[in-house]
């Protein structure tokens, strides 16, 4: 099935300037609708308001982070099915392991190249 | 005190003035059962442990920790944040600089669309270094906020009532318990950036998640 390049995707990061780094690549990738948030309680809210197909988020935020982020939506039944891809600096195998156990579908590390991101994209989403 | 229990002090301290202290006192304790130690002598070794921690309180005191966490540990800390705004506008500047230059990409075709917007791409993947870096001097921030509590607690341990402003709540989450040490709580996960010989790789971390499959 082709990917939904009208969805919406959330890029979470308490970061403004990663934000829109993620949103300049995500359009050069023809993403059109992105929305944004900077914490995991913000990024709730936006899920729970907005159709999102995609979540893209930060580990390390206060006062939700992006790990507590992901056990939220994990444990919605609305939100649960939802792809997730966690970009983070946190590059240990405990953070890996943490994320994985929560069910998140991919996991970036930072500093990040554009083709890694398109690759993971594809992998959660599918062909585009 | 038993022969054990005093090495095992001796070694956890600093070396020379402590062992300074300890011979003082040995002397004392030694002198304080034999008959021919006159009461003289006796106040002589405790004078002469008085004036030892004497010494170390000046010691400490020309130090002048109450400037290191007044002064400059707080200039320290405004300028590592001061570093982390720098790059913030920096990076930013270089964005709108690149937002322009992809309204200009929109009316080129061919190869020379293609090439510019691989270099428009490059210049977004190169910013990334801003949050890398900022997270980074945060690190440094919040270790030198631990060195002010350290700081704090020696003015405390002087009792210096003149100089000392009281201590602060420290921001740092508390450490865990040695019985709780195997299980890992979402604090425990906020490491920040690791250094680069340190870091995992893409390929490393595709490989950990693989091996859930």
């Amino acid at each position: 099935m082709a990917v939904d390049m009208n969805m919406n995707v959330l890029i979470v990061d308490d970061y403004k300037t990663m934000l829109r780094i993620l949103r300049n690549l995500l359009r050069q990738l023809n993403f059109v609708n992105i929305e944004e948030a900077t914490d995991g309680a913000q990024a709730l809210e936006v899920l729970r308001s907005t159709n999102i197909g995609l979540v893209i988020s930060d580990w390390n935020m206060e006062p939700m982070t992006g790990i507590q982020l992901l056990r939220e939506v994990r444990s919605d039944d609305d939100l649960k099915h939802l792809p997730f891809i966690m970009i983070t600096a946190e590059s240990k195998s405990e953070n890996v392991i943490a994320a994985k156990e929560a069910g998140v579908s991919n996991y970036i590390v930072k500093p990040f190249n554009a083709e890694t991101l398109k690759s993971k994209l594809v992998s959660v989403l599918g062909d585009f | 005190m038993p022969k054990e229990s005093k090495e095992k002090q001796v070694k956890k301290a600093p070396p020379r003035k402590i062992k300074k202290a300890a011979n003082v006192v040995g002397r004392v304790m030694k002198g304080k059962g034999a008959q021919d130690v006159s009461k003289a002598n006796l106040f002589n070794e405790l004078e002469s442990l008085a004036a030892f921690i004497q010494e170390a309180r000046d010691e400490i005191a020309s130090l002048s920790p109450q400037e290191v966490k007044e002064e400059f540990l707080p200039t320290a800390s405004d300028e590592l944040d001061a570093i982390i705004e720098a790059t913030e506008d920096a990076t930013h500047a270089i964005m709108d600089a690149t937002d322009l230059v992809e309204a200009v990409i929109s009316r080129t075709s061919g190869e020379d669309q293609k090439t510019l917007t691989d270099a428009i791409t490059a210049i977004y993947e190169a910013c990334t270094f801003q949050d890398i870096t900022g997270q980074r001097i945060s690190k440094v921030v919040k270790t030198l906020s631990a060195i002010e509590d350290k700081v704090d607690g020696l003015l405390v341990a002087f009792d210096d009532k003149e100089n000392h402003s009281g201590t602060r709540e420290s921001k740092k989450p508390k450490k865990k318990d040695v019985a709780d040490e195997k299980v890992i709580s979402d604090e425990d996960l906020l490491n920040g950036p690791q250094s680069s010989d340190k870091a995992k790789s893409q390929e490393e971390i595709d490989a950990l998640l693989a091996s859930f499959d």
